[in-house]
């Protein structure tokens, strides 16, 4: 199985240069293999986060090596890595993260209007379709702002899956929801994950839906220390 | 709610504008305020220096031609200048060869007429009424070339011949006479003629209506005791403000004393000029407060917007394109201000146009709105929304997405 995420020797430290240098993941080596569904444990301040935003390619490892669907993205430009991380990743931030001044179709259809320019008509009725299998059906209108925590969740799901990506990344995406709420979104990602194909690496403080995941890596101060 | 159908940095940037409503209103009322000053300002002193000059210019020659002064030159003891040049009274003389003048103005580039006139002081007499008057010898068809007689014609038509004059309104009131009516005319030199008035203007300065009798050349010569000789040459350029060069060229080509009407209105022209200055100072200082303006609230918004620009980012939008957002706000706010403020302009011209009025009841200037004016402006608010955007735009592409995202 080819990897969607593949990293080796990879490190990351703040503040290089400075008196408060700290080097918070100390050389991971870790493959994603297409398709997968992964929990990303471990207690906070292990790098969870950070380990997510490199992946992501919002930030930079300090070294080591970092492929994403097969291309090594280091020394690549700004530029090549806005476009490799808008084709092939997904994202489900904790706060759902709305563009409050958008309906939830709009929100849905950003990364289509990104990669387009324009909002085309099958990306609208491609939005139409998701917001409908995440549970929203007339609700396709409402500004963000108008929905409840759950519903934006939602839609940050519907989004995140716009444009089929090959990765999807979530952070705690059910961190501030409620039990049963929390369990039908990690039921929507697990189904998507099913249904498409597309890999997923969930970090979650919650043991029970990391039980639920297909493996889990277990992050402890900056070292893997646990993965199956 | 139908898809959205403007490309995704006008789409987002709208929208930006639009959710910080309150901030949006503020800033447009700023550049509409700011360019309806401009233009209205603009307007206003280009039609009321307009109207000045007009003024001015109505009752007087652009360029005119006298004889050089005469002077006493005299033998001087000083060893170090050979002659002493002493002024003495002037005497009403001719043009030397005035016929080769008037060829030489009429050949000038830029010379639009030439009128050779004979003038000179005189008193018009009618019972026991005596007037000091201007005699103005002029040929008519050439004359109102120079002053737009005919407009200013209130009974009569500008023409003269024989003994007939032509006075101005004022006069006709001092001396009690109109048209039809006759008047005596005595030159300083004793010479005199009985004068047919055959018609009254009103050139819209009372001194010259009570001044300016005009009568055919020959007749103003044989009175002043100029046989055949013109005491100036007047002449019309066809941009006003080239009078000046015409009048330097002319002075060297001929050798006589040549004045333009910038000479002789300097502090008028200056006025002006300072005018024009202080205006341009108003516009760059209402220009810089609106850059300002538009600039800080962008930089507001930036602070406001961190989070959207994370997510933007995050979901593939470059650093550059998240730039052009900005950008487009501040072009935005600038071109709809600029409309609205041109908008406004006009509003104000027609109410002031309405209000302020010449002692007869005409507007003080016309309301209508200069289309350059207002092309000029629009144009120097979008570019000026545009630059003062940069800095809130740079601030915003330079954002990591991932602090953006937390904050």
């Amino acid at each position: 199985m080819n990897a969607i995420v593949s990293l080796r020797g990879l490190r990351k430290s703040y503040g290089i240069g400075t008196p408060v240098e700290t080097e918070v993941l100390h050389g991971l080596d870790f493959e994603l293999a297409e398709g997968e569904f992964c929990a990303l444990i471990g207690p906070s301040g292990s790098g969870k986060s950070t380990l997510l935003n490199l992946i992501g390619l919002l930030e930079r490892p300090t070294s080591g090596e970092l492929a994403i669907a097969g291309t090594e993205t280091r020394g690549l430009s700004e530029q090549a890595l806005t476009v490799l991380r808008g084709r092939h990743i997904g994202f489900v931030f904790q706060f759902h993260h709305l563009l409050p001044a958008f309906s939830a179709l709009e929100n849905v259809m950003m990364p289509s209007i990104i990669e387009h320019g324009v909002a085309t008509a099958q990306a609208e009725a491609v939005a139409f379709d998701l917001l409908d299998r995440v549970g929203l059906k007339g609700h396709e209108h409402k500004k963000a702002n108008q929905m409840s925590g759950g519903q934006q969740q939602r839609v940050a799901i519907a989004r995140a899956l716009s444009l089929s990506p090959r990765l999807i990344l979530a952070d705690e995406p059910t961190g501030n929801l409620d039990t049963h709420t929390a369990d039908d979104i990690f039921a929507l990602l697990r189904e998507f994950n099913r249904e498409r194909g597309s890999a997923c690496l969930i970090v979650t403080h919650d043991p029970r839906l990391a039980a639920r995941c297909d493996r889990r890596i277990e992050l402890v101060d900056g070292r893997i220390a646990r993965g199956d | 709610m139908a898809r959205p159908k403007l490309p995704f940095e006008f789409l987002v940037a709208l929208r930006f504008l639009r959710e910080g409503r309150m901030q949006t209103a503020l800033i447009l009322l700023g550049v509409t305020g700011g360019v309806a000053v401009i233009v209205f300002l603009s307007q206003l002193i280009s039609q009321l220096q307009a109207t000045i000059i007009d003024r001015v210019l109505g009752s007087q020659a652009h360029v005119v031609m006298r004889p050089l002064e005469e002077v006493n030159l005299r033998a001087s003891t000083d060893p170090a200048s050979s002659v002493l040049i002493e002024p003495r009274a002037q005497r009403l003389r001719s043009i030397d060869q005035w016929e080769a003048m008037v060829k030489l103005a009429e050949a000038q580039p830029r010379v639009v007429a030439v009128s050779p006139v004979v003038s000179g002081p005189a008193f018009a007499l009618r019972g026991r009424a005596s007037k000091s008057v201007a005699l103005v010898g002029v040929e008519p068809d050439r004359y109102r070339r120079i002053v737009k007689m005919d407009t200013y014609m209130t009974r009569g038509a500008f023409q003269v011949d024989g003994t007939n004059a032509i006075i101005g309104i004022e006069l006709a009131k001092d001396l009690g006479v109109t048209v039809g009516d006759k008047m005596f005319l005595r030159a300083a030199g004793g010479r005199d003629e009985l004068l047919q008035i055959t018609g009254l203007f009103d050139i819209g300065n009372k001194d010259l209506n009570r001044r300016w009798v005009f009568t055919t050349m020959k007749l103003a010569q044989s009175l002043l005791d100029l046989p055949g000789g013109v005491s100036n040459i007047d002449i019309t350029v066809a941009d006003i403000f080239d009078a000046q060069e015409v009048s330097e060229r002319l002075q060297a080509g001929s050798g006589l004393t040549v004045e333009s009407w910038m000479t002789t209105n300097s502090q008028l022209l200056a006025a002006l000029r300072n005018q024009t200055v202080s205006n341009n100072l108003i516009r760059g200082f209402v220009i810089v407060i609106v850059a300002l303006g538009i600039s800080s609230v962008l930089v507001v918004s930036v602070v406001q917007k961190q989070k959207e620009i994370g997510i933007l980012r995050a979901m593939g939008t470059s650093s550059n394109r998240v730039m052009g957002i900005f950008l487009l706000q501040g072009g935005l706010v600038g071109f709809v201000g600029a409309l609205s403020g041109v908008a406004l302009a006009w509003g104000l011209l027609q109410f002031f146009s309405s209000v302020y009025r010449t002692g007869d009841g005409a507007p003080l200037f016309q309301p209508q709105l200069d289309t350059g004016i207002a092309l000029s402006a629009a144009l120097i608010a979008l570019v000026v929304g545009v630059l003062a955007a940069l800095i809130p735009a740079r601030r915003a592409a330079k954002m990591d997405p991932v602090q953006a995202i937390r904050a």
